[in-house]
């Protein structure tokens, strides 16, 4: 290798760089979407890098569904004290408690849904115009199909069938009032990039992505997390086992592996032999074959 | 990973096999997950196909699957032992050339697939230049569905020598020819046993081994300013770092710069990747500099070496792709965005028009419309710092932005 390549972690540290850079440059109110998982934790330490040696130059921005894993409350906490940034956080329950948006009920009741009113209510009051995400492409099918500069229409909507053309690294982030972009420095990275990323750059995660013991309930092949917020079956019983997580989303939906990886290599090494999707365990997208694109038409993450 | 990162585009006409390939090259390179597999083979029993149908791997939009077609880009991801790939899985409806512009623009390689029974079709003629247009330096065309000419080295060869001819007209330094069949999978991830007359590389074989690293420039230091970081913190409150992304060349700690367009020089004091400090910064790394003066420099800006500067350019003399739905004429006028520069800019004339299935120049019609390709003469308000496209893709491209409706609509390459 000569001295002028760069390994593809590099490269796409770089991109990402580039990309949160020029939100900087070209909006007046940008921030970060956080939810504590891992995708938004890198998007994060990108930033730290992008601005060094001054403070991430916008807020962090957490839509809190109220069922949420203790652990990633706290690690929020420590890392918003740490880079001593703004931390703004949109309420699920305070949209309940106003009336605005109606809980699901039964077994497989979510707030993942309602997770939408109350972030687009979150971006309208302080009024972002570029909300950068954690999603990649390589996540899912719809996803897949996502620009870096992803454009909304004033109801936060997403026009898949017809999207803006985004050439080269020039990035068109011009709107009318009103509309806003969605941002996706990590497009281009797969899961195993992310974890070779955080071990590599010697990144902080929540204690939930590596094995422990914890109650839980099997649901039609699924492993969730037992918790006050999830409605037992009559036959479903919570038990203890060695688990962890590919990915952190509400309580009720983010299903937990069996595994005994309790260090950041040993997790490389389970991703790299998985034969299962990171979100095969997402309750969410299982609903349907259109589920994450349905939700993303409407102003999901 | 001895080759670092491969980032190609599938090209092609509507119905060539494009998402076949992929599902193709996805699945015998083994990375299509269980819970993948198992989705399509359930919606490919649900649409009564034989098998499964690996084109649902990318067709990912609700409006695809309906239709059997590909609309926008779809990005896939892959890997083997050799070589990290990233895939844009461009559609073919010439209805949708722009979503193709948009994966080919950060493309190192392009695969074009033909349809061995229909030859090659104005959309392959069509891609085949955006292709040379973009400056795309390796190709590979894939000629696909083998299996229905019954493995004919006859109609293959037909196939090439009619490919040739087009080509010899675009600059495209490297192109390599493979028959495939992406339904049965032959030579694109095994041999084929089919056409032992054939004695290339598989097509995976050749996309982990095509050296691409060399494309970039080294030679032409281009440093455009994206963002000035000042951190107004007690700990560096004199601190004043030019951010951006390497363009061109080789920057080092100690060199003297120039900065553009204020002619001002001065000398690079550090250069940092985050918090890292580093010696030297190249394409495409992200990084941070520091100069040992203060001089007048900020976004849209650029650092350059004293004996080799971009040209300073109000008249270009461009390539356009048309985007819009929204024809256009001489006289409108646009926002230009050129590295990390806007300048509002007019276009003077319409060269002429291209007809893409004989490259001839049509020099009577002056109305663009959409997928047109053009050459054109535009005015900007400033100079621009430009290079020739096919010395440097950073500082030789731009793209107009209607200054109403704030959507991009061309893609332009400057030829300086």
């Amino acid at each position: 290798m000569s001295d002028y390549n760069l390994s593809h972690l590099d490269e796409l540290e770089a991109e990402g760089i580039y990309v949160l850079r020029e939100v900087a440059a070209q909006f007046e109110r940008p921030a970060i979407l956080f939810s504590g998982g891992k995708d938004s934790i890198c998007v994060t330490h990108l930033a730290r890098k992008a601005f060094a040696p001054a403070r991430i130059p916008m807020p962090l921005v957490h839509i809190d569904t109220g069922h949420n894993f203790p652990e990633t409350m706290q690690f929020r906490d420590d890392l918003v004290k740490e880079l001593g940034v703004q931390l703004i956080v949109g309420s699920v329950q305070d949209l309940i408690d106003r009336g605005e948006v109606t809980e699901e009920s039964g077994f497989n009741a979510s707030r993942n849904r309602i997770q939408t009113p109350t972030l687009i209510n979150t971006i309208e009051q302080h009024q972002f115009d570029a909300c950068c995400g954690g999603a990649r492409r390589d996540e899912e099918k719809a996803r897949a199909k996502e620009r870096f500069f992803s454009h909304r229409d004033d109801f936060s909507q997403w026009d898949p069938k017809n999207q803006r053309p985004e050439l080269w690294d020039l990035y068109n982030g011009q709107h009318q009032p009103g509309e806003h972009f969605r941002v996706f420095p990590l497009n281009n990275w797969t899961e195993l990039d992310i974890w070779n990323y955080i071990l590599r750059e010697n990144i902080a995660i929540p204690s939930l992505y590596f094995a422990h013991e914890r109650e839980v309930v099997r649901r039609n092949g699924q492993i969730l997390a037992y918790s006050e917020y999830l409605n037992l079956r009559p036959d479903e019983k919570p038990e203890t086992l060695q688990v962890r997580f590919r990915t952190l989303g509400d309580l009720t939906i983010t299903g937990a592996v069996e595994s005994d990886a309790d260090t950041l290599e040993k997790i490389i090494g389970e991703v790299a032999a998985a034969r299962k999707t990171e979100r095969g365990g997402r309750m969410d997208d299982k609903r349907s074959q259109s589920a994450m694109e349905d939700r993303k038409k409407e102003g999901y993450f | 990973m001895a080759q670092g990162l491969l980032r190609f585009i599938t090209a092609g006409s509507v119905d060539d096999g494009k998402s076949t390939l992929i599902g193709r090259l996805l699945y015998d390179s083994k990375t299509i997950f269980e819970d993948q597999l198992e989705s399509i083979e359930q919606a490919s029993t649900q649409r009564g196909t034989d098998g499964a149908d690996l084109s649902l791997l990318t067709d990912g939009l609700r409006a695809e699957r309906e239709q059997g077609i590909t609309i926008d880009v779809a990005y896939r991801y892959f890997a083997t032992p050799q070589r990290k790939f990233i895939i844009a899985d461009a559609p073919g409806h010439i209805q949708y050339t722009r979503n193709m512009v948009t994966g080919a623009s950060t493309a190192d390689l392009a695969i074009i697939l033909v349809d061995a029974r229909a030859g090659l079709l104005e959309q392959t003629h069509r891609h085949s230049f955006i292709t040379h247009l973009l400056g795309i330096k390796h190709m590979v065309v894939c000629v696909n569905k083998m299996d229905l000419v019954d493995w004919s080295q006859e109609r293959y060869d037909e196939i090439v020598d009619a490919f040739r001819s087009f080509s010899s007209r675009l600059d495209i330094p490297d192109i390599k020819f493979i028959p495939i069949s992406a339904l049965q999978g032959d030579n694109v991830v095994d041999r084929s046993e089919h056409m032992a007359w054939y004695d290339g590389p598989t097509l995976l074989h050749h996309l982990e081994h095509v050296h691409v690293a060399a494309d970039r420039n080294l030679q032409d230091c281009r440093f455009p300013v994206q963002y000035v970081i000042r951190p107004q913190t007690d700990a560096d409150r004199d601190f004043r770092g030019y951010a951006g992304r390497v363009a061109g060349g080789v920057f080092k700690v100690g060199d003297k710069v120039v900065a553009l367009p204020s002619g001002l020089s001065s000398t690079v004091t550090s250069i940092a990747v985050g918090d890292k400090q580093v010696e030297k910064a190249f394409p495409p790394q992200s990084v941070v500099m520091t100069l040992a003066n203060d001089i007048d420099l900020s976004r849209g800006d650029m650092l350059v070496r004293e004996n080799n500067q971009p040209d300073s350019m109000q008249d270009l003399d461009a390539r356009i792709c048309w985007l819009s739905e929204q024809p256009m004429r001489p006289g409108t006028r646009f926002e230009l965005r050129h590295t990390s520069r806007e300048a509002k800019a007019v276009v003077k004339e319409v060269v002429y028009k291209l007809d893409i299935n004989t490259l001839h120049r049509i020099e009577d019609d002056i109305e663009i419309v959409m997928n047109d390709i053009a050459r054109i003469r535009i005015r900007t308000a400033s100079p621009l710092l430009v290079d020739d496209y096919r010395r440097n893709r950073t500082t030789g491209s731009f793209i107009l932005v209607d200054p109403g409706t704030r959507l991009t609509v061309a893609a332009g390459v400057i030829y300086s």
